[in-house]
């Protein structure tokens, strides 16, 4: 697989974004490059980068995270070193961007010197599963919102279509055809798809590369709602 | 099987609150249950309703106010420090029977407070937040599922008693994601033949107050209004029972300690100690009952909660202090540990 220099990862809230930098990461990592990852999420104070420090910092990868990041401070400010990802450029770079046009807008400010670089892959991350992504075309238009807010263009599209802990092989091969849709809305790749360890062990082979994931620990283990809890609608 | 999307528990509330009908929302920012307000604001032009970001909360729950007596299926969210702030109009709307949903995804208090994950609204929730006599149905989710079902099943009780439905959630429900289903939503509608929608001079013109002139007029609206109450105590109470069969001890739990207790209790089944999950699902009404039959039959409770220790008040009451009651918590934004529940289990079981 072909790095570039700097990889963000952007899309719609709840898509997977953080746990997909986090593995791409430790990815890029265990080939041995330097790599620097920044938390660019000035959205949502829950579910960060930062949950990862203890994985990312013994892999030897220097994280960028805000300063009140998993504290009750929920402020939307940015630390001075997140420059250091477009500035230092011996290390590959990757930014955990947040969700939808809103998160967006914190990428804005590194705009003019990652297009000066001209060295980086924009990725959409989709999940087919996500309410307000159900379509191809509802896709499209939150692409088009980031695009606006950010000012950079996407390069690619990553499909993480899952249904959390339910989700199976079928899940994901469920999703081929939105995916595929939205790459000819949008005249953008599919750069992969990602999945669990265990779900991409299962996966038959596809025309693009899967990366397999290992997710962030849950705060704490909640026994999943099988369906033998039965939903309360009466 | 059931078409299944993946969905934050606040999105599931707003989602479901679309399908129940309704098309009015107003609110005012506030973490952990922003993602109601954006998801309404994404949707709502979509299909015709309104979202309208308010100056303020008080301002918000006056806009409910105001649309509730229309008739409309309306609602609000917010997080602790917000509902505070929207009690006076929840006062209100109990004083003019009007029906609306409200939504507390809870935060660590009192004061501001924190962002993570709390129960310690419970007291305000239950016993009333605002001045004068009035109850408001508290239905308490433990899953992204019931975020949405319990939403449902609030529009649909706010309207038959014509008063407030309050959804009690938590940072923690309304933030994680679980795989949900909309099938087997039962949307109930009801006729309102008291809502302002202009007479025509067809029929008399509608009041929607909650101010009496003369105080005999007024104490009698209180009684019919506790008539109703009473209805709702015999008839409304919902909760779950887990491993209650045989049960000598009973872990009582709402919510998200609902979920962390029952990892307890199979592990403490696990080591031989005969421990059953009571969970109410409705906070008010409180399932009284079957608590009351809970203690002829076990010999201690433990209330597992995220606050000092509130729902564990309504216990001692419903079991009428038979049996001891010991708390187990955690306060301020933090979740108790299953072993933290499994540790107050075997305690129990000692007879300590």
């Amino acid at each position: 697989m072909e790095h570039k220099r700097l990889t963000l990862f952007a899309g719609h809230y709840g898509s997977g974004k953080t746990n997909i930098a986090v593995n791409y990461a430790l990815a890029l990592a265990g080939e041995g490059k330097k790599v620097c990852i920044a938390d660019l999420d000035i959205v949502n104070p829950y579910f960060r980068t930062a949950d990862s420090r203890a994985e990312l910092t013994a892999a030897g990868i220097d994280l960028i995270s805000p300063q009140y990041a998993n504290t009750n401070v929920d402020l939307p400010a940015l630390p001075a070193e997140s420059y250091r990802l477009v500035q230092d450029k011996s290390a590959f770079g990757i930014m955990d961007i947040g969700g939808d046009d809103r998160g967006a807008y914190a990428l804005g400010r590194f705009k003019p010197y990652i297009l000066e670089e001209n060295n980086y892959r924009m990725a959409f991350v989709a999940n087919c599963y996500r309410p307000l992504t159900r379509t191809p075309e509802d896709a499209l238009e939150i692409m088009g919102e980031i695009e606006a807010a950010c000012g950079i263009k996407f390069t690619c599209i990553v499909n993480n279509s899952n249904l959390c802990d339910e989700t199976t092989p079928d899940t994901l091969l469920a999703s081929l055809e939105f995916i595929r849709k939205l790459s000819q809305l949008s005249g953008l790749p599919v750069w992969m798809h990602t999945a669990t360890q265990a779900v991409a062990a299962e996966l038959p082979e596809l025309d693009e590369p899967v990366m397999a994931m290992k997710l962030q620990e849950k705060y704490f283990d909640l026994p999943t709602q099988k369906s033998g809890n039965r939903p309360m609608w009466a | 099987m059931a078409e299944k999307v993946l969905m934050k528990g606040n999105e599931a509330i707003a989602e479901a609150a679309i399908r129940a009908g309704c098309r009015h929302y107003f609110g005012y920012p506030i973490t952990p249950q922003t993602e109601i307000a954006a998801y309404m604001a994404k949707k709502m032009p979509k299909i015709g309703g309104v979202f309208l970001q308010a100056e303020s909360e008080i301002a918000s729950i006056n806009m409910v106010y105001g649309a509730a007596a229309t008739g409309m299926r309306v609602m609000t969210s917010s997080s602790s420090p917000g509902i505070s702030l929207k009690t006076e109009g929840l006062s209100y709307i109990a004083g003019s029977d009007v029906p609306a949903l409200v939504v507390n995804v809870q935060r660590g208090g009192p004061g501001l407070g924190g962002i993570q994950p709390s129960q310690s609204d419970y007291f305000q929730a239950t016993k009333g937040g605002g001045h004068g006599d009035y109850r408001m149905i508290v239905l308490a989710p433990a899953s992204v599922q019931e975020m949405a079902s319990l939403t449902i099943k609030g529009f649909n009780l706010a309207d038959k008693y014509r008063m407030t439905s309050m959804i009690l959630a938590d940072g923690t429900i309304g933030q994680m994601m679980e795989p949900i289903s909309f099938e087997d939503a039962e949307i109930e509608t009801y006729e309102k033949p008291w809502a302002l929608t202009g007479h025509g001079n067809a029929r008399k013109h509608n009041i929607v107050n909650s101010l009496y002139l003369q105080p005999d007029a007024l104490e009698r609206t209180n009684f019919e209004r506790y008539e109703k109450y009473a209805a709702i105590e015999e008839n409304e109470p919902m909760w779950e029972e887990y491993m209650m069969e045989d049960a000598e001890i009973c872990v009582v739990a709402f919510g998200i300690a609902s979920r962390v207790a029952k990892n307890a209790v199979v592990a403490a089944r696990a080591e031989g100690i005969k421990v059953g999950l009571i969970r109410p699902i409705t906070l008010w009404p409180f399932p009284t009952k079957a608590l009351r039959k809970a203690a002829d039959q076990c010999k201690r409770f433990i209330s597992v909660e995220l606050n000092m220790g509130q729902m564990i008040e309504d216990v001692r009451l419903a079991t009428e202090c038979k049996r001891p009651v010991s708390l187990c918590h955690r306060a301020g934004g933090m979740i108790p540990s299953p072993e933290q529940v499994l540790e107050s289990i075997r305690k129990a079981q000692k007879g300590e």
